[in-house]
């Protein structure tokens, strides 16, 4: 029942930027797919358009067999989205803004109860609050619930967890993981690395280009090198003494350690590094061979399109 | 779509901005216009130079001063009192009768009074001037009849139509029906349908399969109403407290309302089109609505007397012919067939604001 999508060479741009550079991939029925990138990679715009909120300049994209531009109204009866902007009504109570989406869809809150259940129990102690009073997670529920209260097969989140506290982020993601089950096809957004594990596939991006298309883990296993996890006691001169250890790859600050990228073998170079840093005098120095995460594929990603980039200038 | 009204209704009662505006505004211009800017005369001081003090001239003094128009500040003694007089900015007029007052009109028929006014403010001396010499020529036709004799003096004779104590309050009432339908149902509109858009709350109407024109009546519906509902406290603050009468029919005059109140609802639809924040869509409403309704629509400065750029562009406000409507209704009592052109005019009007605002209002982003 649930949904396949096919995106096709799309282009879009805005004046001058060009938020979107030629972006093609597929969607499989029930996925859990993640749009990974910063601000500014064209997350939104690529949402706005499958949604047909906005047209894009070329390209195609069909949700199952209809195209966006053209059946757009059938598309409509069966999307689930809720904008990055939290967008219902601040003046109205929860179950108000519940009720007013359920008509909207020409349903009731009652006949689809039993799918937003599990979202809506969370937040059913507060629905004769006003929404604008309610913390930035629960918000996020009730625009979840709002979604997906006509039942639909395809559900579109645009940076959901964006702004909200870890917690309620974590039981954000166990709330989507329990509407995969529902059959519905979810594509999900989101500017936080870490995110991307829950994803079943992830699309990264950055500046309106795709910079691969994979499961988290095939990702990370594609990963081209090792990485050290450096850490010592000063750690602002490290950052500058690491990098005149020649290497081709990349070091850079990750949460508390700095890590070195490398294509040589990982021991020598970590043997290398410590006498290095202990010649310099540091203390409690430690380094460490790490597994990469998503976010050490997507700086090397980063690091790949920006040298092949400047090389074609040169 | 009830849906979308109860909705409306929620926004609106639980605002209390947007209540004082509905509500609170319309009365505040009634009783302002009704009370404060008014054009009457009343209890204007006004000094006496009686060189005559004779029976005629004290019967004349007695009728200025038992209208209750003026009141007697002083009696002055000599021409070098007037100016003075008028600088202490108390006095609005001087009446100067001649000496021998009424020997003169016994003998030559004809006698002289001079009326000086304070013009700093035309209006109230314009008026203070017809006011006196109305009094004064109504005592002279009475007088006539009396002697029965010679023609004293030839009285100007004016008579007032529909208006006949030219009480401001029956020219301004029209007015205020027409810019308050226009305030409420333009712009509160256009800021509603604007506030959605700042909000982001229409990138999700309009990601449902809700039809565009669903969500505007949705919109539009409740204004309706609450405009219907001032039209009638204006009608009846002004029938009880100013005491203006509705010669025409009722029914027909909530009926041309009903349509002018749609034209302005279109008109906001139109201008949130346009406009991204409400804002926007204020300021728009205020200046490119609200100050040529009540400058170019005859409300306060008849168009006849404007220059003819002004005149033609005062065609095309809507106001206008509304206002030559309602005053058609309520003052001359006449009925449809008077006015059907310019209910044709507004009909139109608001047949091209609609067609050009569904045209305008997108199933997308911009």
């Amino acid at each position: 029942m649930s949904v396949s999508i096919n995106i096709k060479n799309i282009v879009k741009s805005y004046e001058e930027v060009e938020a979107l550079k030629d972006i093609s991939l597929s969607i499989k029925p029930n996925e859990l797919f993640g749009f990974i990138g910063p601000d500014g990679a064209g997350k939104t715009t690529l949402f706005r358009i499958l949604t047909g909120l906005i047209l894009a300049n070329r390209g195609t994209i069909n949700i199952n067999q209809w195209d966006v531009v053209k059946n757009y109204k059938q598309i409509r009866k069966i999307t689930g989205y809720m904008p990055g902007r939290f967008s219902l009504y601040m003046d109205l109570t929860v179950e108000e803004n519940l009720r007013f989406y359920a008509r909207l869809f020409n349903t009731s809150m009652e006949e689809n109860y039993d799918l937003i259940k599990d979202v809506y129990e969370q937040i059913a102690p507060f629905k004769n609050r006003r929404a604008g009073v309610l913390s930035g997670g629960m918000k996020q529920k009730l625009a979840l619930s709002c979604a997906l209260i006509h039942k639909p097969r395809l559900l579109i989140l645009d940076e959901p967890t964006t702004g909200v506290d870890v917690i309620s982020r974590k039981e954000f993601w166990e709330l989507l993981k329990k509407m995969q089950k529902r059959e519905i096809t979810i594509l999900v957004s989101t500017p936080y690395m870490n995110e991307a594990a829950l994803c079943d596939r992830v699309a990264l991006m950055q500046s309106g280009k795709l910079l691969t298309v994979d499961t988290p883990q095939q990702i990370v296993n594609d990963f081209e090198g090792h990485i050290l996890a450096v850490k010592a006691d000063q750690m602002y001169p490290l950052l500058n003494d690491l990098l005149t250890i020649k290497t081709n790859g990349q070091v850079y600050r990750f949460g508390e350690t700095l890590h070195f990228v490398t294509s040589a073998n990982p021991t020598k170079m970590q043997e290398k590094i410590t006498s290095f840093l202990e010649e310099k005098k540091y203390r409690n120095i430690s380094v460490e061979k790490i597994i990469p995460v998503i976010e050490d594929c997507f700086l090397a990603f980063m690091n790949k399109t920006t040298t092949s980039w400047t090389k074609e200038k040169k | 779509m009830w849906a979308f009204i109860k909705k409306e209704f929620y926004h609106i009662f639980r605002d209390y901005r947007t209540m004082i505006i509905l509500f609170g505004m319309p009365l505040a211009q009634v009783f302002l216009f009704g009370f404060a800017i008014t054009n009457d005369i009343n209890n204007a001081h006004i000094a006496i130079l009686d060189n005559s003090k004779d029976v005629v001239t004290r019967e004349i003094t007695r009728k200025l001063l038992s209208s209750h128009y003026f009141i007697l500040d002083r009696y002055l003694k000599s021409n070098k009192e007037i100016k003075p007089a008028f600088r202490k900015g108390e006095i609005k007029e001087v009446v100067v009768f001649e000496k021998n007052f009424a020997r003169k009109i016994k003998t030559e028929g004809k006698a002289h009074i001079q009326l000086i006014l304070d013009a700093s403010n035309p209006n109230t001396a314009n008026l203070l001037n017809s006011y006196t010499k109305g009094i004064i020529n109504t005592y002279m036709s009475q007088k006539l009849k009396l002697y029965g004799n010679l023609p004293l003096s030839i009285g100007v004779q004016s008579k007032m139509l529909y208006n006949k104590e030219l009480k401001s309050v029956y020219m301004f009432v029209p007015g205020i029906i027409t810019v308050i339908l226009m305030l409420v149902s333009a712009m509160m509109t256009s800021i509603s349908i604007t506030r959605e858009k700042e909000l982001g709350t229409m990138e999700a109407l309009l990601v449902s399969p809700v039809k565009p024109s669903i969500i505007i009546i949705g919109k539009v519906a409740p204004y309706v109403v609450l405009s219907f509902i001032n039209l009638i406290v204006i009608l009846l603050v002004s029938r009880f407290v100013f005491g203006m009468p509705v010669q025409g029919s009722v029914a027909l005059l909530l009926g041309e309302s009903l349509l002018f109140l749609f034209m302005a609802l279109s008109l906001g639809i139109l201008i949130s089109t346009i406009s991204k924040t409400q804002q926007q869509a204020m300021m728009l409403s205020m200046f490119a609505l609200m100050l040529p309704t009540i400058l170019l629509s005859g409300f306060i400065f008849p168009t006849e007397n404007m220059p003819v750029v002004l005149q033609y562009l005062s065609n095309i406000m809507p106001a206008k012919w509304f206002i030559i409507i309602i005053k058609n209704i309520m003052l001359k009592g006449v009925g449809f067939i008077y006015f059907w052109k310019e209910t044709l005019i507004i009909f139109l009007m608001t047949l091209l604001f609609v067609s050009l605002s569904i045209k305008k209002f997108s199933i997308r982003l911009k």
